[in-house]
This record gives structure tokens, sequence and C-alpha cells, in this order.
């Protein structure tokens, strides 16, 4: 296991290093770095001097090693709109990209279950169908539009909620949550629910087939001719069994999920780092695109890992195979 | 989606009747069979009729300043326009563009990125699919391992890597979507090439020492072929959906040519007042274009795959 857990680390570490040269080369051999490094109000003594200074007249090689030594010990580079750390901006803004994440997941998971269990238990009933139609929907439409229509039908036409930003939020942690006030729940609420709707049809997706495997197991049978009820035989027998491929997969979505809020972000004015990356893209404040990049290469290297360390402590099978 | 579900070809020698059952004969009036798949086909033809003749049919040139009345800005739809020449349907944007004329122009940009990076992915995909299902090996431990990678990102994410070092264009857009999605491809062609190069046909073929491309592209490729049309469909509407999404973000394509994610982003700032049509419009035509091609691909799936046939 320790070998195993070796190499995983090891290629990890090079998966790390691989992504971290082609940011390298995306923002300083693509793009210019003499503009993308110094600010374009700088006069031409000024920028000589930062030439020298950030050792842009090295060889492309020098370079990298020193971006690369920069960003080991934490420093990515400053901020041109905001004048501050781009790791400490991007930082700032986690916990409210965190906050709806978590949202989204507990909400698919809260809705996408019961869903899967009624069309998995009456394939062939109306309500199932119209789910299942519904769940294609999930997975097709564009979450961006989605968004907007949430936004003009429950915050333009009914005024029920608010369309944008978080809301009054509380400080814990040294960090402000929305989630632990009324306001923030009701900020949060539409844009947990526009990142969880494809999140939603993959979960009743797993469930109804989950279910409808589970049914016909043998142990569900000897347990209907034990004479115990249906509800206890769904929700004991065939729900624990069900749940733990639903659990496995809506974790791993969680990365995802991280990924895809930068776009339910912009729809809501939902100020997390998905927000912070696309408006430094669209002003090109190449540093917080930079730092945003490694930081979230290194999110996905951490949960992939994770995943696989976890796999292989389940099931000894992939060990055995990794080792020949 | 593993055996191929076409034989090789019919057989000439068999006494002909009115009607042979080739085929494709069978897949096409097996297609034909469902409502809902047919349905998606007509609309999905029907919205590749418009794009294609969008300058002919739409009531005027949206990009061309001449035919813009600034005065005729965000209309309601079923407004007659200035001049009293026509009606704006879906009504008018910030500029006075007639939304109709500027959803047939978009479709025309959504519609071709879609179309063209697919198929540029399905080229790249496939070839180096097959070269590692026929090569294997390290060539074949190489190529997977760098599936592995790229399916392990999120699509937006890397999509928004590539764009935010190349910025905006439309073939910039293009070259994010096929770096995004050639690894669907590859590791479709490369599951079903691995079951079908076992086949006594390609041993065969071996065997009468063709070259290895002839091979590769004459006898695997083609065996290869249903679970590679059913990816692309799908694959089509997953490139549209990811343009407009990109294109909303305002990292897509550029503001002179406005695919449908452009389009519904510019009516994004009037939708809090209550002016909807600018964005939904738009909306509604991207949801019928991506809902159509899916409703062909699902149901393609179920007619190429041989082990759901009854």
């Amino acid at each position: 296991m320790s070998l195993y857990l070796l190499r995983r680390l090891f290629q990890a570490a090079l998966v790390m290093l691989a992504m971290s040269v082609i940011v390298f080369v995306g923002v300083y051999a693509i793009g210019d770095p003499v503009e993308i490094l110094i600010s374009p109000d700088a006069d031409q003594i000024e920028r000589e001097r930062a030439i020298k200074a950030l050792g842009l007249d090295l060889p492309l090689w020098m370079q990298y090693l020193s971006f690369l030594g920069n960003a080991l010990r934490g420093d990515l580079g400053r901020s041109f709109v905001f004048n501050e750390p781009a790791l400490q901006l991007i930082l700032q803004r986690m916990p409210a990209t965190l906050e709806l994440a978590f949202g989204a997941t507990i909400m698919a998971l809260i809705i996408g279950i019961p869903l899967g269990l009624y069309a998995g238990l009456k394939p062939k009933s109306p309500v199932s169908k119209t789910i299942m139609t519904a769940s294609i929907f999930g997975f097709s439409l564009p979450t961006f539009w989605v968004g907007l229509m949430l936004i003009m039908v429950f915050a333009v036409q009914l005024g029920w909620l608010p369309s944008t930003g978080r809301g009054e939020t509380v400080e814990v942690l040294g960090m402000r949550w929305s989630f632990l006030t009324w306001d923030g729940l009701r900020h949060l609420a539409m844009p947990a629910l526009n990142l969880a709707l494809f999140k939603i049809s993959l979960v009743i997706r797993l469930t109804r087939a989950g279910v409808r495997e589970t049914m016909l197991m043998d142990y569900v049978k000897f347990a209907r001719a034990k004479g115990l009820t249906n509800k206890r035989v769904i929700f004991v027998h065939v729900f624990k069994n069900i749940m733990i491929p639903v659990v496995t997969v809506v974790g791993l979505e969680l990365g995802s999920t991280i990924a895809f809020s930068v776009v339910t972000e912009s729809v809501f004015a939902w100020p997390g780092m998905g927000k912070l990356i696309i408006d430094s893209i669209n002003v090109l404040d190449r540093p917080v695109i930079v730092a945003y990049l490694m930081i979230i290469v290194l999110m996905f290297i951490t949960i992939n890992l994770l995943v696989d360390l976890s796999y292989s402590a389940l099931d000894p099978r992939v060990r055995l195979e990794n080792k020949q | 989606m593993s055996a191929s579900s076409l034989p090789q070809a019919a057989t000439p020698a068999a006494p002909a009747p009115a009607k042979v059952e080739t085929p494709f004969r069978r897949f096409v009036s097996e297609f034909f069979e469902s409502k809902t798949a047919t349905v998606g086909l007509i609309v999905f033809t029907l919205l590749v009729l418009i794009a294609l003749f969008a300058p002919l049919i739409a009531p005027q040139n949206p990009y061309d300043l001449a035919q813009l009345d600034i005065m005729d800005g965000r209309l309601e739809p079923g407004t007659r326009n200035g001049m009293d020449t026509f009606t704006y349907w879906l009504g008018t944007d910030d500029q006075g563009r007639d939304m109709l004329s500027g959803i047939m122009y978009g479709l025309r940009i959504s519609l071709s990125v879609g179309a063209g990076s697919a198929i540029i992915a399905c080229l790249v995909g496939a070839s180096l699919g097959l070269l590692a299902a026929y090569a294997g090996g390290r060539t074949d431990s190489v190529i997977m391992r760098l599936v592995d990678l790229q399916l392990s990102f999120p699509s937006i994410l890397a999509a928004l890597m590539i764009l935010a070092f190349l910025g905006k264009g439309v073939m910039n857009v293009v070259l994010a979507l096929v770096i995004v999605e050639w690894a669907y491809y590859a590791r479709t062609v490369r599951g079903t090439a691995l079951v079908e190069r076992r086949r006594e046909y390609i041993e065969a073929a071996q065997c009468l020492a063709l070259p290895t491309h002839r091979v590769i592209f004459r006898h695997l490729l083609p065996n290869c072929m249903p679970p590679l049309i059913v990816v692309g469909t799908m694959q089509i509407a997953r490139a549209i959906a990811l343009e407009a999404t990109l294109s909303f973000l305002g990292l897509g394509v550029p503001i002179t040519e406005p695919s449908l994610g452009l389009l519904i982003s510019n009516g994004y700032e009037y939708m809090l007042s209550g002016k909807y049509w600018i964005s939904f419009y738009p909306g509604i035509a991207l949801l019928i274009t991506i809902v159509s091609i899916n409703l062909v691909g699902d149901h393609l799936r179920d007619v190429l795959n041989p082990r759901l046939k009854k």
C-alpha cells in the first residue's frame, strides 16, 4: 500500500508539474510577458527596470524555474486591478464558491434521490416517465440559460427571491458565510438550484438504475419472503445498497461542480472564485488567471488522488494491477 | 457499443426482389420507427436550412448598419418597424436589431462552430484512438494517459484555460472545443477497435499483406463507425452548448460574429428590467437546437447498438 501511495503521489506531482509548464508556456510564451506582468501604465524606464527585476531578460527555462520557485513559496504575483497578492485574492473568494458547490450537492441529493427512487420503483407510471424526460433536459440545457430563466421567473416576475449577490453574511472562523443567515439563504437558493440541475439529473438516473437492479436481487426477494413490509424492504434493504454508487459519484462530481460554478457565479453575480476569474480574463488581469489555474489544477489533482487512494484501499485489485 | 451492427455489405449474389433489405435500409426504417427521433431530425433539418438560407429569408440583415434604426431599439415582440415594412415578431434588441433575424444569423455561427469543432475533434480523436488500438503497447498507453488526463478535467475548465491564453475569436473557440472533445472520440474508437481488430477479417486483410494504413482505414475504421456516429451526434450538441456558455461568459465568439450564446448575453442586462425577449428567444432557439440533436443521438444509440436489439 505504501509503495502504491508513493507511486501515486509521484504521478500526481508529475501531472502538477506538467500543468505548471502548460500554464507557464500559455502565459509567458504565447502571450507577451512584458504586457502581461507589467502594468500598462508604466513608462519606459519603469518597464526596463521591471523587466530586469522580473528576470524577463533571462532564457525561458531560467524564467520557468524562478516562476516555479515563486509558486512553491505561494507567490503567484500581484493582481493589477486589486493590487493584492493574487493567491490571497482567490483564497478570500473561495468560501463563497465552496458554499455554492456544497449547497448544490446537498440540493441534488435531496431532490434527486426521492425522484429517482420513485422512477425506479414505478418505471411504467406516467409520473416516472415525466421525471425521466425532465432529467434529459437537466442534462442537455445550458446552465447559464436555465439560470437566466430562474431569474426571470423568480426574481423579475414573481419577485420571490433576490437575483444577485450573496446577501447578509456572518463571519465564522475568519471567513464570511451566507448560509447562516435567512437573507443569505434566500440569495443562495437560486444559484445553488441552478448549479444543482445537472447533478439532480445525474442522481435521478443513478438512483433509478440502482433501484431497478437491486429490486431483482435475491436478498430483496428473501426480505419480501420473510414478510417484511414494502416500506422496510425499500428503505432499509434497497436504499442502503443504492446509496454507495450515488454518494461516490456525487463526491467525484464535487470538483466539476466547483469548475462549473464559473457559469452560475457569473449569471447570479455571486462573488466567488469563478466570477473573479471571468472578470480577470475580461480585464486581462493575468497574475490572477495564472493563480486561479494553478489552484484549480492542484484541487483537481488532489481530488483525483484521494478518489484513487480510497478506491485502492477498498478494492485490492486496483493496487495489484498497478504493480505490473 | 462493442460489435459492429453493419455487416460488410449485402451479398449481391442473392436474387434481388423489388426491395432488398440492405443494412442501410433496415437502419433507416428502424430510425423512423421512433416518433420523437423523427421529429428531432425534422426540426434539426429545418434549423440547418434556416441557418443556410438566413440571408435570403431573414426580414433584415442584422449586421448591416444601414438597415438598422436605433429608434426601433428594445421594441416588444409583434411591433411593426419604423418604416412599417415588416413586423418584429420577436422584438428588437438595444440596437434596434430584429431578434428573429439575429437568431437566424446566430444559428449560422452556433451550428458551424459546433459542427466544425465536432468534425475536427472526430478526425483527430478517431485517428489517435485507432492508432492506440492498432499499435498497442507504449503508444497505446501514452495516448490513453492523455485521454484520461483530458477527461478528468471538466470541459469548461479546459476551454477556459485555452481561451484565457489565446483570447476571443471564432477559430480560438473551435480550437478550444477540439482540444476539449477529441478525447471522447479517441476513447470510443479505441474501445471498439480493440474488439474489432481481433476478428477474422482483419487477420485476413493482414494475410493479404495489405499496407497497414489500408487495413486501418478501409477495414478497421468502417466497422468502428456506429459508436462513433452516436458519440459524434451527442458531441455536436455538447459543443454548441459549450460554445454558447463561453460566449455568454464573454470569452467566446467576438461581438461581430454573434452566436446564440452572445445574443443571450446581450439581453442579460435588460432582463432585470422585464425586457425578457432579447435573451429569451435566442435561448429558446438554442434549446430547440440542442434538444433536437440529443433526441436524434439518443435514438441512434438504440438503433446502432446490436446489444439492445430484441
